[in-house]
């Protein structure tokens, strides 16, 4: 079992170089995409809830004398984590059209992102969380400019330098933590960072955790550093956008939850207002902006941004429900926005525009579409029956106990569920309902592959919208303390 | 073994092959490289049997170490010059274009030799601990690479960028004895290791002729590794100069400049006032020479000035480890960092000699569309990119990590803020020429075909950059 972990990396990487060798892209990779859901399935299935904590670890030695090791290893959030980034993944290269130019590059560029983020959340060592987090910077510039639509050279230079920077951001903040260690006890294992934290050996400054804060931030695109987000995914090709706004974005998150809750709880405090300020922008500002969008592709992209701010609010509660609701809802979002982003990649590869004014009564040609896209429509609003919604509310509940200052960010949430059913449902009305324009009349409908992919990722959605038990004890055992 | 026999081999291996190349018509051109590289990979091998220090009193002891930096640097220099010796049959078809044609071939075998006496110049540069010797190695080293600057004399570009070379280079090297002098006549000893102790003895009164005299000598080093304000000469000189010599410049004498100046800092360690007050012009030179190299890169179209651009700011990046001495890590950390540079600039300068040689030219755009028309030379390119921009898992990372790490252990938040920031910088040019190889189309689709000479420094390179990235422990251990 220890092994599968690896694997789970090596898989990939292992497929990108048969790719380059000359094996048939598509298969291979989608073949090595299979084989992950399994094995991650497994893992999900074979975790000791009883017992806890991390398991599967294994750990190579890199550079001991700094403390710097190659350690994998799994709790529930990872093993909930790596469910996500393998059916997204599976799901994304299912989804991905024919690429006429250089294929081969293509599905190596997607297998790298994929290696890049399953390694990211199964690392212990947190440099090595970071390093496999960066594996996806290059294969992201090239998908968007080699593959985008739109003006995807100036997104892909935006994507790129504003997350190689916000990168190396969080380097320095993670260099500051590991000198803030007395001399003889300096690792990045998190483990022992838990530990050391625990028995009071640690005192990071609160600098320390604003400048993880903002490089984190700027990864997950929080507010004011979002405006990355919204061009790139818009520009990128469906597959790309589904596993960046999907999964990668997590990143930032998963790595607060891991970092920051445990070994800043007294800078939280302190700067929880911050915080606050931050993810008021997302849910408020952003929300207002992606009403005022006319694209579907821009609609969702920024979406993806306002809904960050649901997941900031859970983190920033600092108790057992909001964390928990924000686990939930990292996982549920990851689902739901990787849906609507395969949708508005087959409505593009159909009609070759995204733009209200040109679609309209697209569902009396293509319904199967039109259905799956009130599904997503619906599950990314947050209707009940969807883990969206058990996400969010687990969130306002733990903001709620939180104490009176969160009154504000409470209702600017509830609002900003109001006000992404506007932007989605009227998107949905826009696109599929309403007369047909007469130049759409001989769409075709979602072929069955593109339609299971979908189904795939829509059906853990609902099972863990009926059933939130089934993710939230796995992501609680992160946070036994 | 003694260092010094290793420069000895060095420098009898260079006067055997002259010989040969005046005497064997029979030799065909390119087995000058070949045979001068194989020679000096023995000596590189030859390197790691114990060496012992030379014994303390006697006459080399005075000028010479066999420290770990030294042995570090000796092997680090053998491998470039290997680098650049293999990369010389390659470029043969353009020095037989711009030499004059009075026999066939004549000056490509010089053209692979004389590499080989800049080594051994610079290998006595590492291990000298006396101003005399590293003067002498150091002319030793640049009058040959002034010749090799200027080699393809039928060239306009390669004339002036000789030129300049020599006058600047000239210039500096004034710098450097007037300097000296200054020292000498303060502390009556051109020995670093003798040194501090006589600066420990100095009256107050002899600090500022002494500071002067310091001064001077850190502007000459300045000068050798490109850092700001005397890095106006290396763009000038890198496009003009024959693309193996650029490579060589780039990466050796850059880090024979940085031993000295190393050594130099460490000897007057111990003296606060003076240490203090030197660490404030280094941090000072780290910051410029970070912000010019990379704001001065971003507008670059010419690929030979852009890696010089950006040889100037990683000397920045370098400097911030030379800033932080203080900690014991640092020099660990500007050795790796050494290591880390020279796979992926040769790496960089391998690819772009291929390019220019199919394409006829050295700028970007010649770099269109690269990955459809040979995808091992843009892999290859990608991968030193990758590095130079510093992405995990190649050694450019781990360079730029232990050098922020031992930066932040000095507390030299200033410097880490401006790192941060240019590092942004870099991530815009180097991805700009990603961007040419694999987003534009290239203006005719024929392959270009790669020697096998080529591939195995390619693949070398390559696996070195992944290597130091991935397990960077033994380099690392070397430098204990």
């Amino acid at each position: 079992m220890k092994l599968i972990l690896p694997l789970l990396i090596a898989i990939p990487l292992a497929a990108s170089f048969f790719i380059i060798a000359g094996a048939n892209p598509r298969r291979t990779a989608l073949w090595a995409a299979l084989i992950n859901l399994l094995a991650s399935l497994l893992l999900f299935s074979r975790y000791d809830l009883h017992a806890g904590g991390w398991q599967f670890v294994s750990e190579w030695h890199v550079m001991p004398k700094y403390g710097i090791n190659l350690i994998l290893g799994a709790d529930g959030l990872t093993l909930t984590m790596l469910l996500l980034s393998t059916l997204v993944t599976f799901a994304a290269l299912r989804v991905a059209p024919k690429i006429a130019k250089q294929e081969g590059l293509y599905y190596v560029c997607l297998l790298f992102i994929s290696a890049g983020v399953i390694g990211a959340f199964s690392s212990i060592d947190l440099l090595f969380l970071y390093s496999f987090h960066e594996l996806a910077l290059i294969p992201t510039f090239l998908l968007i400019g080699i593959w985008g639509s739109g003006d995807r050279q100036s997104a892909a230079w935006k994507a790129t330098i504003y997350l190689g920077t916000g990168s190396f951001v969080l380097l320095i903040g993670l260099l500051a933590l590991y000198l803030s260690i007395p001399a003889n006890l300096r690792t990045f294992d998190l483990r022992q960072l838990e530990q050391l934290s625990l028995a009071g050996n640690i005192h990071p400054a609160a600098w320390i955790y604003l400048v993880l804060l903002i490089g984190f931030g700027s990864l997950v695109s929080l507010f004011p550093f979002h405006s990355w987000a919204p061009p790139a995914y818009a520009s990128a090709p469906a597959p790309a956008a589904m596993l960046h706004a999907g999964v990668l974005k997590k990143f930032g998150l998963y790595g607060l939850i891991r970092i920051a809750l445990p070994l800043f709880p007294e800078a939280m405090q302190q700067l929880n207002g911050l915080l606050l300020l931050m993810l008021i922008g997302n849910i408020l500002y952003i929300g207002y902006v992606t009403v005022a969008q006319k694209r579907l592709d821009w609609t969702i992209g920024y979406s993806s941004v306002m809904h960050m701010g649901y997941i900031f609010l859970g983190l920033a509660s600092l108790n057992l429900i909001g964390v928990n609701g924000a686990s939930l809802l990292m996982f549920a979002h990851g689902l739901s926005v990787a849906a609507a982003f395969a949708l508005c990649g087959e409505i593009r590869q159909r009609t070759g525009t995204l733009d209200y004014a040109e679609l309209g009564g697209l569902g009396k040609v293509t319904p199967v579409l039109g259905l799956l896209f009130g599904f997503v429509a619906l599950a990314s609003v947050g209707l009940p029956g969807f883990a969206n919604f058990a996400g969010e509310i687990l969130v306002l509940f733990g903001a709620t106990a939180y104490g009176p200052i969160m009154m504000i960010p409470v209702v600017v949430g509830v609002w900003g569920v109001v006000v992404s059913a506007i932007y989605m449902l009227r998107a949905y009305r826009n696109i599929f309902w309403g007369p047909l324009v007469s130049r759409w009349e001989t769409l075709i409908d979602i072929t069955p592959t593109a339609r299971w992919s979908v189904i795939l990722l829509l059906a853990p959605l609902m099972i863990a919208g009926f059933y939130p038990q089934f993710i939230l004890r796995m992501a609680g055992t992160a946070l036994h303390h | 073994m003694n260092t010094l026999y290793l420069e000895l081999a060095v420098v009898l291996l260079g006067i055997a092959l002259l010989l040969a190349d005046a005497f064997l018509e029979r030799c065909s051109k390119n087995c000058f490289a070949y045979l001068g590289a194989s020679g000096l990979t023995v000596i590189l091998l030859l390197s790691f049997v114990p060496l012992h220090a030379p014994d303390a009193g006697s006459a080399d002891a005075v000028f010479i170490t066999s420290d770990f930096l030294s042995t570090f640097f000796i092997r680090f220099l053998l491998t470039a010059t290997i680098v650049v010796l293999l990369m010389i049959p390659g470029f043969r078809p353009v020095l037989e274009r711009f030499l004059p044609a009075e026999r066939a071939g004549g000056g490509v075998g010089e053209f692979s030799i004389l590499p080989i006496f800049v080594c051994a110049g610079l290998m006595w540069m590492v291990s000298a601990v006396d101003f005399v010797m590293i003067f002498v190695a150091l002319e030793l080293a640049t009058i040959t690479l002034y010749v090799l600057a200027t080699y393809l004399r039928q060239n306009v570009a390669s004339l002036e960028a000789g030129t300049k070379f020599l006058i600047l280079g000239a210039l500096s090297t004034g710098f450097f004895v007037y300097g000296i002098t200054w020292v000498f006549g303060v502390t009556g000893t051109t020995n670093l290791i003798t040194l501090p102790i006589a600066v420990s003895q100095l009256p107050p009164s002899a600090l500022p002729p002494l500071l002067f005299g310091i001064a001077l000598i850190l502007v000459s080093l300045s000068f050798k590794i490109g850092a700001f304000p005397f890095q106006f000469w290396i763009p000038d000189v890198y496009q003009g100069a024959p693309t193996p010599v650029t490579a060589y410049l780039s990466v050796a004498s850059k880090a024979a400049g940085f031993v000295v100046l190393i050594r130099f800092l460490l000897s007057l360690e111990i003296i606060p006032t003076v240490a203090h007050k030197l660490y404030v012009l280094v941090t000072l030179l780290a910051g410029l020479t970070l912000v010019f190299g990379n704001l001065s890169a971003i507008p670059q179209t010419n690929m030979k000035r852009l890696l010089g651009y950006s040889s100037i700011a990683h000397a920045g990046y370098l400097l911030i480890g030379v800033a932080s001495l203080g900690s014991i890590m640092a020099i660990p950390a500007v050795g790796f960092y050494f290591a880390a540079y020279l796979a992926m600039t040769l790496l960089a300068f391998v690819v772009l000699m291929e390019v220019s040689e199919a394409t006829g030219g050295d700028e970007i755009s010649r770099f269109n569309g690269l990955s459809k028309r040979s995808p091992l030379l843009a892999g290859g390119m990608l991968l030193a990119m990758a590095s130079l921009a510093g992405i995990p898992f190649t050694a450019g990372f781990i360079g730029k990590l232990l050098v922020f790490e031992v930066a932040l252990n000095q507390e030299h938040f200033g410097l880490v803020t401006l790192g941060i920031i240019t590092v942004a910088a870099g991530f815009y040019y180097y991805f700009k020429v990603v961007r040419a190889m694999y987003w534009q189309q290239p203006s005719e689709e024929t392959p270009i075909h790669v020697s096998p000479t080529i591939r195995f420094l390619i693949a070398l390179l390559g696996a070195g950059i992944l290597a130091l990235g991935i397990y960077p422990a033994p380099v690392l251990a070397a430098l204990r």
